[in-house]
């Protein structure tokens, strides 16, 4: 609330009752330094959020930080440090601010719609005691520059109050300040209403999608890989569209100082908007997600998936397909993958391993070439490097189980003669057979698939044009300056007249040099208007 | 000219902006070295500024001279500064604007500070701030020169929208705007514990004067950072990470930032913390604005805004997966037995 009328903090009266209590309590709340306490506490409250990782921006750094501090974390859980934002003290300071805000609001829009319509209050009786004033000399009536005064005010779009029997003349302007002002605190309601509104009823997940017309994905929620809806998302607003990437192109810079990296991200989609609709087709980049009513799809990454067929002891195709790698390193795109076929004979065989897109043997500190390692992340020179694992591998008794990890608590690993782990390092078109019988491992090819995010926010644009509002109204507090203005024209003795000019800046960042600079303005113009005739 | 060339020119600005700041400050030290033992007189002139009245005509001329001097040479310092930037966005293939990294970014901040300094220097009388702004501005550009110095390279793919122009520029000028007004309210704060009668605190504008330069300083910074990172921020983070809000950590610092920058102006408003407690506020809005702006560059390994190294860029743009049990675990990717997955 900045400028205005300061609502100041009182005294607790000595003589309580309950209602007097509440009184002074909704006066405490609701004034000026309690705002500003409660602003301060919201940046103080802020900051554990940037320092302690949140369940909602990272869960996977804060289940490495509950490992980490086993004792901490129980106390950080009862204080809701891992969702500092969406914890009661957060939402307390807020909704408290909020209070305040509305509480210190709604008076002063009382106060401003009569002040609007009030006169501008008379000239004090000795304007040369007011810190901006001048005065001058001149042989005119009185009336004379008074209405010239009022004419003149009233192009400088001074809201002027008419002429009576006084002896001097009341103008007063930058009424929009204080609207500026209110527009500012109410539009943070609005903003606040656009936030909750996107939290509460929207949703946001992602979704892997590998490449090609054959792997559709259609917008309900046992599509996605991962989800996170508002707390009154209702899933049939959903929007039935549907879509599959058809391509996906990357640009790997062999020169420059960028070498290596990768861009130009396009992925090719085919979409309908609802079912049997009409497909289209866009390209998905990184910055220009594609909109389809009020949801949006997103690309967010990408990566390999090896086809990977697992022949089992009887030669019958116990698993076949893409299998999704996960990066480990952004750069080189060196990945992370399991392949699991619950279904072989004699025993379950799970592979799990990486992926090389452009293999090459690093050498360790001893100059061996040891380090197997991916050199450039475009799929140059794919190579797969797999471990092999037998017996449980999960999937067995139905419980849910992560495809990207293989639970070996009940599987053991395959070894080779010399009772090292067995591993297979394959080319595309490579079979291995695996010992024992247990049957043969082929990587076919090559896939890709995308990261795709898809979320729905309903009320960003009331969000947004809460904060542009808030922006009008905030540039309309700081810079307009409301001024009143009088002149005062008395007869002397002598026969002269004495008009005296004086200015009260009512903005808290006034600046006096220009009220007299525009003191010296009027008074130029009042008396350079006289010569003429 | 070739690129390369642009890029030789970028250096070779940053190198005589250096130079010619250092002689501008050389200026400002004789301008205020001569003063140093003169007590200053308590005129005022009309519009509240103190008047340099020295009883010695030829020790006025000369210190007048040596202040136009070090202005005269912070605009020409500022020149090749600008030099330096449009060198730094020519060099790019393609074309950009010259704030895409931590070096550029502090480039044009400071550039913002010294073009601010001189835009409202005439208005608002502000000679006597030239040796802060200039110490500070070549003291920064040395910093970073010599520690976050980076070749000219094309942007990351998701730097690649005309959000980076408008976000980054309002954020940047924001901050040059709020930096000058730290200055003024840390040499506020200085000046109302100085009783001194001669030196440099004396000679500056009386407080009310110096909180009023500060207030305004803050006043156009405030509306600039709220489109900066309130606006433009989050339209850009919806379309590139799919929400307007993602509480990443240079977001919550550029909120904080805000919010004790909104404190500052309401504190003028209130009765008792105007003066002395709103200036505190505005150090400490400072303090947090800079911290984000360096602080969480080089210490937060989460937030997608770090780009003080290459890898955490490729990690926003390419991929938020990394390490294969992180990736493992943000996937979360289930399979029940009623619904396989690929």
């Amino acid at each position: 609330m900045t400028g205005g009328e300061d609502r100041q903090a009182t005294a607790l009266p000595s003589d309580l009752n309950a209602r007097e209590l509440a009184r002074w309590s909704w006066r405490q709340l609701t004034s000026m330094r309690t705002a500003l306490v409660l602003l301060l506490l919201l940046a103080l409250a802020s900051i554990p959020g940037s320092v302690i990782p949140q369940e909602d921006v990272d869960s996977l750094a804060v289940s490495t930080w509950r490992d980490d501090h086993p004792r901490l974390a129980p106390i950080w859980d009862r204080l809701d440090l891992f969702s500092v934002y969406s914890s009661p003290w957060f939402s307390a300071i807020y909704i408290l601010l909020m209070i305040s805000l509305v509480g210190c609001i709604i008076p002063r829009l009382f106060v401003y719609w009569r002040a609007l319509r009030a006169q501008p209050p008379r000239a004090p009786r000795h304007l040369s005691r007011l810190p901006e004033h001048t005065s001058y000399v001149t042989d005119e009536a009185p009336d004379v520059v008074l209405r010239r005064a009022a004419e003149l005010l009233r192009t400088k779009r001074y809201r002027v109050a008419p002429l009576g029997d006084d002896d001097a003349v009341a103008a007063e302007r930058g009424h929009l300040r204080e609207a500026g002002n209110l527009l500012f605190h109410l539009a943070v309601i609005v903003v606040l209403v656009g936030v909750a509104t996107g939290s509460l009823f929207g949703y946001k997940g992602g979704v892997i999608m590998l490449n090609g017309e054959q792997y559709g994905f259609s917008n309900n929620l046992t599509q996605y890989d991962d989800f996170a809806p508002g707390s009154l998302f209702d899933p049939s607003v959903m929007e039935p569209f549907s879509f599959s990437i058809t391509d996906f192109d990357v640009d790997w810079m062999t020169d420059g100082r960028r070498a290596g990296q990768a861009r130009k991200f396009v992925a090719h989609l085919d979409y309908e908007t609802v079912p049997g609709a009409e497909t289209q087709d866009y390209d998905l980049r990184v910055n220009h997600p594609l909109a389809i009513g009020g949801t949006e799809v997103f690309l967010i990454g990408h990566g390999y998936a090896p086809i990977i067929t697992i022949r089992d002891g009887d030669g019958e195709i116990a698993q076949s397909g893409p299998a999704v790698f996960l990066p480990i390193n952004p750069q080189t795109f060196e990945s992370f993958g399991v392949v699991k076929a619950p279904d072989a004979s004699p025993t379950q065989i799970g592979l799990e391993g990486t992926f090389y897109p452009t293999f090459a043997m690093g050498q360790d500190d001893d100059g061996n070439l040891a380090l197997p390692s991916s050199i450039w992340g475009d799929a140059l020179d794919p190579l797969v490097s797999l471990n092999v694992y037998t017996g449980d591998v999960g999937l067995d008794d139905g419980t849910s189980a992560s495809v990207y990890v293989l639970d070996k608590s009940e599987a053991t690993q395959l070894e080779n003669d010399e009772g090292r782990p067995f591993r297979m390092d394959l080319r595309p078109g490579d079979t291995v057979t695996l010992p024992d019988g247990l049957g043969s491992v082929t990587f076919e090819g090559l896939e890709r698939w995308n990261k795709i995010q898809i979320s729905r926010t309903p009320g960003k644009l009331v969000a947004l044009a809460g904060v542009s509002l808030a922006l009008l109204g905030l540039l309309g507090s700081l810079f307009i300056r409301p001024r009143r203005l009088w002149v005062r024209a008395r007869r002397r003795d002598d026969g002269t007249t004495l008009v005296e000019v004086a200015r009260l800046d009512r903005s808290s960042g006034g600046d006096p040099e220009d009220g007299m600079a525009e003191l010296a303005e009027l008074v130029e113009a009042l008396t350079k208007t006289k010569e003429k005739p | 000219m070739n690129d390369a060339q642009w890029e030789t020119l970028s250096n070779q600005g940053v190198a005589a902006a250096g130079v010619v700041y250092f002689l501008a400050l050389l200026a400002y030290a004789v301008q205020w070295a001569a003063l140093r033992d003169v007590p200053v007189k308590q005129v005022v002139a009309a519009d509240g500024s103190p008047v340099v009245d020295v009883p010695d005509e030829r020790l006025a001329h000369r210190t007048e001279m040596a202040g136009r001097l070090g202005l005269l040479l912070t605009g020409i310092g500022a020149l090749a500064h600008f030099v330096a930037l449009l060198g730094r966005g020519m060099a790019a293939d393609p074309n950009r604007v010259p704030w895409g990294n931590m070096y550029e970014f502090t480039l044009s901040g400071t550039f913002f500070v010294a073009l601010i300094f001189l835009v409202t220097n005439r208005r608002w009388r502000l000679s006597w701030l030239g040796p802060i702004v200039v110490g500070f501005v070549l003291v920064v550009m040395l910093a970073n020169v010599l520690w976050l110095y980076e070749p000219v390279a094309p942007l990351t793919e998701a730097l690649e929208s005309y959000w980076l122009v408008i976000h980054v520029v309002s954020a940047v000028i924001a901050t040059g705007a709020f930096t000058l007004g730290a200055f003024t309210s840390f040499l506020y704060l200085l000046k109302a514990r100085s009783t001194k009668d001669k030196g440099y605190l004396a000679r500056l504008p009386e407080l009310p004067a110096l909180d009023r330069i500060s207030y305004r300083m803050h006043a156009f910074g405030f509306p600039v950072w709220t489109f900066g990172v309130l606006i433009s921020g989050p339209i850009w983070a919806h379309q590139a990470w799919s929400s307007y809000w993602n509480w990443d950590p240079k977001e919550v610092w550029a909120f904080i930032t805000w919010v004790i920058y909104a404190a500052y102006l309401h504190a003028r408003a209130t009765a008792g913390w105007r003066g002395r407690n709103a200036a505190v506020l505005a150090l400490v809005g400072a303090a947090t604005l800079w911290f984000n702006f360096i602080g969480i560059n080089f210490f937060s390994t989460t937030s997608q805004h770090s780009y003080a190294e290459d890898a955490s860029v490729e990690r926003s743009v390419v991929l938020r997966l990394a390490g294969p049990v992180e990736s493992a675990q943000e996937v979360r990717v289930v399979v029940r037995p009623d619904h396989p997955r690929p």
